[in-house]
């Protein structure tokens, strides 16, 4: 029982300016399948799926649509529809301030006029019919960021699509509500929609995907049914070697010498902000690698931007080396040693038209004041100086940050971070979004710097994650913390059943 | 030779791609085309000021002189494009305001003194803390209530004049001390107009302060990513606000430029429309007028190259209502020009012939 056919991309190039993203890379997708595009940032991925969506104009190479030996040429976003190819990014493309019903029929309506009705009864129906837990009328802002990717899915089924791409569509997701996406895609697969599914998260790829395709450097690394090809090899295939890295940092962090051995650097005691998190107790000793945990929206990010003082802090102490200490504003918090990068890389990060230069130093410069710029050739020599140390993948120190890859950009943040000299380090989601080979980078540079005596408190949504570098983790649920662990209690299970409430 | 060729190709993209390109080619064409429609126009010759003594003069030399105002502005108009994102569009009222503080200073209650009540100076610097006040409020608009800057300015470009002419008591004050001439017209002795040095003056001190001092990386950064700045430690909402006070000084100096040349004021007319040409200078500059990255050099060039248009077009005698329309198809094609669709297109052709070339 061989499958329709109903995507056939062959010998695919592209290239920008001194990069060959796309190098010959052929591409298959038959109907009622799920298939994960798998690589590292850089691989290609983005690059390939904005071709077939018509963003980018392919150098060279075929598309063939539902099995037409006819080749069909896609200039823009509105021909890749027309053929059947509609696009769920990972940021919600929709219009929030607008009703669910308008955003499934914004831009397609025919005529001038629009039947209200009939138009938020059908978009009713679908979503019935979809089973997805919102109202036509309601606004879009009202629903949870997993409904609003429904709606946007939901869109795209509606416009006939047969080719549905799913770009990282969880990343922002928690797990209830991926398991909703997932019960969503299978019933596309079901009605005969070919699904590309481009995600970092290796449990899902092999929880819902039929076929993996696996991109490196722009080239094309194979194409496998999923069941012959476990993880280690899917992970050595997209890393390019064979190499054990994810077991090797296992267990490398040293084991929490209890709450009274150490030297405590920095103590929060009743601290709440803005931000809506109840009051909270916290420490970090020197040299100790600690992180937050819960769910998505468990209020791990305002913890720490209430530290950094990133959110309007409302109450509570801060106390530094024993001494009590006022933070108001990020400033504060830097004077104080503390530096804080954020999770939000996109728009609390980067700087995005600043060269990498210059978001290299910023935050020392800050430091520095406003009357002690550092010369040229002082910027460009501490730059060269991080690129080399972290293997910042730029042209140049001149290039404008945003052009880097989504790893770079998070590398360069670092490094400005450590430019400070901080003698505590808030990491806020370092890994997200980015690739294995960084990912191990970022966890091998966090338990150097505590070697050498820095505290950093280390916040990932993968627990296996936190496990391989916390020595003791803050466990939070509804804004709350509920239980701190360590030892030998830092186990998946301890930390799901804490997260979960009560041991079961 | 191909690869001679292509060595050209890349050194041509690379001019285009310099900001400093905008400005200088706008400049080269306005030169060319008044080269050929009248060559007089390049003309200068020695002439006699009102005082007597010999001074340049011909269309150049107003360009420097007029074109000077506007580059002052525009130095301020720069970082407040910058840093906010918008424009101030109150510049014009403000200058009002300015020069109308500074008759006052110096006239006292007489409108029509024998000698002046204090010195230019103290005149001058009284302008400055009121013309900063004013840019002040415009900031705290701007930064603390996040106001659109058009919106919020547009309460001082409608009030500004009758302030201005509230200050004198609707009076029209007349100088008679001829010094106060110099600043807006010529020195004794120098046959450069005064306005010019007092331009590069604030140029110098504009390159010292962006030299010596983290202005421009602080207002590029929060005019990019005001959120991101925030948390290295910057405050976004006070270099905004500091923004509209360095405007507020520009301001001033533009003033006592305006009303020294007149040595009085017609409130309702003075620096009509020059806000403008200020914004107008940082778009020229290939300045985004959405904020962010800036190229001060580049805007004080646009300043002059404005005025070059304005000349020429007062030159062949258009009528100077008529002088915004023509300016508009100025900024239609900029605007045009600068949008990320066209210069994509732009690029690609340049490409393809750049292909054919090689070919």
């Amino acid at each position: 029982m061989s499958k329709k056919t109903i995507l056939e991309m062959k010998n695919i190039s592209k290239s920008f300016p001194g990069v060959r993203a796309l190098q010959g890379v052929d591409f298959k997708l038959c109907e009622g399948e799920v298939h994960a595009l798998m690589g590292e940032n850089g691989a290609g991925k983005s690059t390939l799926i904005k071709v077939l969506t018509g963003v980018y104009a392919k150098d060279e190479g075929h598309i063939f649509v539902d099995g037409n030996d006819k080749e069909v040429s896609i200039h823009s976003p509105q021909d890749a529809q027309r053929v059947g190819i509609s696009t769920v990014y990972q940021e919600i493309t929709l219009c929030p301030n607008l009703s669910v019903a308008e955003n499934m029929y914004i831009g397609r309506s025919e005529g001038a006029g629009t039947n209200w009705k009939k138009m938020n009864e059908d978009a009713d129906k679908l979503l019935q019919s979809l089973d997805i837990p919102a109202k036509a009328t309601q606004q879009l802002a009202s629903c949870s960021i997993a409904v609003q990717q429904m709606v946007a899915i939901a869109r795209a089924v509606d416009m006939d699509c047969k080719i549905l791409i799913l770009d990282e569509p969880t990343s922002s997701l928690d797990e209830q509500e991926v398991e909703k996406l997932f019960g969503l895609m299978r019933d596309l697969k079901a009605r005969g929609v070919g699904i590309i599914f481009v995600t970092h998260f290796l449990d899902q790829v092999y929880e819902i995907c039929d076929k993996i395709t696996v991109l490196r450097d722009g080239k094309l690394v194979g194409e496998y049914e999923i069941k012959d090809l476990p993880r280690v090899k899917l992970v050595a295939k997209m890393l390019g070697k064979e190499l054990d890295d994810m077991s090797d940092i296992k267990g490398e962090q040293k084991p929490y010498d209890g709450d009274d051995a150490g030297e405590v650097v920095l103590e929060a005691e009743g601290l709440y902000s803005d931000a809506g998190i109840k009051p909270f107790d916290f420490n970090i000793k020197k040299g100790e690698v600690n992180g937050f945990t819960g769910l998505l929206g468990s209020g791990r990010s305002e913890c720490v931007r209430a530290i950094f003082g990133a959110d309007r802090v409302l109450g509570g102490h801060v106390k530094k080396n024993g001494k009590t200490i006022k933070i108001t504003k990020p400033l504060d918090a830097m004077k104080n040693g503390i530096a804080y990068l954020p999770e939000d890389r996109k728009n609390d990060g980067i700087i995005g038209d600043l060269s990498v230069r210059e978001n290299i130093i910023i935050a020392s410069q800050v430091l520095r004041g406003f009357f002690k710029p550092y010369s040229k050739a002082e910027a460009n020599k501490f730059a060269e100086e991080y690129i080399k140390l972290l293997d910042i993948k730029t042209a140049s120190a001149d290039t404008p940050i945003k052009s880097l890859s989504g790893g770079n950009q998070q590398k360069v943040i670092l490094a400005r971070w450590l430019m400070t000299h901080p003698e505590y380090l808030i990491l806020d989601e370092p890994t997200r979004g980015i690739d294995i080979g960084t990912k191990i980078d970022i966890q091998k540079l966090v338990l150097k710097l505590a070697s050498e005596g820095m505290s950093v408190t280390f916040i990932s949504s993968e627990t296996d994650e936190m496990l391989r570098t916390c020595s003791r983790m803050v466990v939070m649920r509804d804004r709350k913390v509920v239980g701190e662990l360590s030892g030998d209690d830092l186990t998946q299970n301890k930390i799901m059943s804490t997260i979960a409430g009560g041991d079961k | 030779m191909g690869n001679t060729k292509k060595k050209e190709a890349g050194f041509l993209s690379k001019i285009v791609r310099q900001q400093l390109f905008i400005p200088i080619a706008a400049l080269l064409i306005l030169a060319v085309f008044n080269l050929i429609a009248d060559p007089s126009f390049f003309k200068i010759t020695m002439g006699a000021s009102s005082t007597g003594d010999p001074v340049l003069s011909g269309y150049l030399i107003t360009i420097l002189d007029y074109g000077s105002e506007l580059a002052i502005l525009a130095i301020g108009m720069t970082l407040v494009t910058a840093a906010s994102g918008g424009q101030d569009i109150s510049v014009g009222a403000a200058i009002a305001i300015a020069g109308s503080v500074i008759l006052r200073v110096l006239c006292g209650t007489n409108s029509r003194p024998e000698e002046l009540q204090t010195s230019v100076f103290v005149a001058f610097i009284a302008a400055c803390l009121v013309a900063m006040l004013f840019g002040a409020f415009n900031g705290i608009l701007v930064a603390h209530f996040k106001i659109q800057p058009m919106v919020a300015t547009l309460i001082l470009y409608t009030a500004g004049r009758s302030i201005a002419a509230w200050i004198n008591n609707n009076e029209l004050p007349i100088i008679s001390e001829p010094t106060f001439g110099y600043y807006g017209g010529f020195i004794p002795g120098i046959p450069i107009p005064t306005p010019f040095f007092i331009a590069v003056i604030c140029v110098v001190i504009t390159a010292l302060v962006l030299k010596f001092t983290n202005l421009g990386l602080y207002t590029q950064a929060v005019g990019i990513n005001e959120k991101s700045s925030r948390l290295n430690g910057l405050n976004p909402v006070f270099i905004k606000f500091l923004s509209f006070v360095i405007l507020g000084l520009c301001v001033a100096v533009v003033g006592l430029i305006k009303v020294s040349r007149f040595s009085t004021i017609n409130y309702s007319v003075i620096a009509k429309d020059i806000e403008m040409d200020a914004i107008l200078a940082v778009a020229l500059g290939g300045n985004a007028l959405s904020g962010g990255k800036f190229n001060m050099a580049a805007s004080i060039l646009g300043a002059y190259v404005i005025q070059f248009l304005t000349t020429t077009l007062y030159k062949f005698d258009v009528q100077s209502d008529a002088l915004p329309a023509y300016k508009a198809v100025v900024v239609i094609i900029l605007v045009v020009l600068s949008a990320p669709s066209v210069r994509a297109k732009l690029s690609q052709v340049g490409k393809k012939l750049h292909a054919k070339e090689v070919a």
